[in-house]
């Protein structure tokens, strides 16, 4: 147990060691440490925050395909009356056009009957105008006769 | 053996004194050469590991220091809570540097004071009168410095927290409270000399309680450098096993003890 200036020097050491160690060690290593600290600590709130904007956008997903098909059901819903509808329509169409074939087939029919009815009247008239003028033939003289003959032939 | 073996332990006890006759102003070449040498190890590898520290991928060394700072921060930031740029900075230094001045005793204990002497007997000295101890905190001067400049840092954090006339005011009227004038008079010299046992007993405990456990360990080291080589390690490595415990603890106590001193220092009474 001896004291002497040795304790004054290790003082003096003491004193240039701690000032150092608050000057040139202790700030930047704490700094940096907090600094770390909170970098951590953005980082996982920002992974919290990601896993909870994936948790929307999944929801949002989701109801957005919900509504997607809902839509499309609509849509062929839609889709299927339009057909119908078509369908009918055309039914309707034809069938008139249909009946406006016949009436057309019809009235053809009904002038060629009427000329076919013609064309035989005229022959049936001069067949009979031939018969009558092979029985008459002697005792007709056709040219005093034409105006008979004439209104006999127009008679058919 | 025997008067070798006083001889031997005188040997090892005996400062390198700055001169023979002693006296106030000679110096303790050992203590002050090797603490200096430790204070600058500390700080030049703790600055060189703050000033490349990274924020990403920090390297093993930095990792280690990083563990010490946070160790330190964590006690000082749980026991001292006040604000204060000095305290934590103040109690690193300490735990490092009481534990490299105590981890010298780790190294054989006739390794240094050998090499020493061969050095002195090469520079023309006797080398029975070449001195050289190597745990400087088995040094009363290394751990009185400590703890007497803990006490300075003491009266300082008190004046700054309640102004030198709150210091001055509480030097005489704690711990005993009173109520009356006549009271407070007769109280006064009793809590001045409560207060003085006090603060003269905080730097003594530190630097005794320091000094007692590395000047035995040395001792015990050196006792049983004393017995035959081939029995040593039974004795030796059992006691650095256990000291390796003691160097931490007396540098963690050390520490502690500095934070809470100086905790109480701001506390108002």
């Amino acid at each position: 147990m001896e004291f002497n200036v040795t304790l004054l020097g290790q003082a003096i050491t003491f004193a240039i060691l701690v000032w150092f160690t608050m000057k040139f060690v202790w700030p930047p290593l704490t700094n940096m440490m907090e600094e770390r600290a909170k970098r951590i600590a953005d980082g996982l709130a920002a992974a919290e925050r990601g896993k909870q904007d994936l948790e929307a956008a999944e929801k949002r997903v989701a109801d957005e395909l919900r509504q997607a098909k809902q839509k499309a059901t609509e849509l062929v819903i839609a889709a299927e009356k339009r057909a119908s509808q078509i369908v009918e329509e055309a039914k309707d169409v034809a069938r008139t056009e249909g009946a406006k074939l016949v009436a057309d087939a019809k009235a053809q029919i009904d002038q060629e009957v009427l000329r076919a009815k013609e064309a035989l009247r005229e022959q049936v008239a001069g067949l009979a105008v031939a018969g009558a003028e092979k029985i008459l033939r002697k005792e007709i003289d056709a040219a005093k006769h034409a105006d008979l003959l004439a209104s006999i032939k127009a008679e058919f | 053996m025997a008067s070798n073996a006083t001889e031997y332990i005188q040997h090892h006890l005996t400062f390198w004194n700055s001169s023979h006759e002693g006296g106030f102003w000679s110096l303790h070449v050992d203590t002050f050469s090797i603490s200096l040498l430790l204070g600058f190890l500390f700080v030049g590898i703790f600055a060189k590991v703050a000033r490349n520290a990274k924020l990403e991928n920090p390297g093993r060394l930095q990792l280690f220091v990083e563990s010490i700072v946070e160790m330190v921060d964590t006690q000082v930031k749980e026991i001292f809570h006040a604000k204060s740029k000095v305290i934590a900075p103040l109690a690193l230094t300490i735990f490092c540097w009481v534990f490299l001045m105590n981890a010298m005793d780790m190294l054989p204990v006739d390794l240094l004071p050998w090499i020493a002497g061969n050095v002195g007997a090469a520079l023309g000295h006797d080398p029975h009168h070449v001195y050289f101890r190597v745990v400087p905190s088995a040094d009363v001067n290394a751990t009185f410095a400590m703890s007497l400049s803990v006490m300075l840092c003491i009266i300082g954090f008190s004046i700054s927290a309640k102004g030198l006339g709150g210091w001055i005011k509480e030097l005489f009227t704690a711990p005993f409270h009173a109520e009356s004038l006549p009271m407070i008079i007769i109280l006064a010299p009793v809590n001045f000399a409560f207060q003085l046992v006090e603060l003269a007993a905080k730097p003594i405990s530190l630097a005794l309680r320091l000094f007692g456990n590395m000047y035995s360990g040395e001792l015990i080291f050196i006792l049983i450098a004393l017995l035959p080589w081939g029995v040593q390690w039974a004795l030796g490595a059992p006691w650095a096993i256990f000291h390796i415990l003691v160097i931490t603890l007396q540098a963690f106590v050390f520490m502690m003890l500095t934070i809470v001193y100086l905790s109480l220092a701001v506390e108002h009474h």
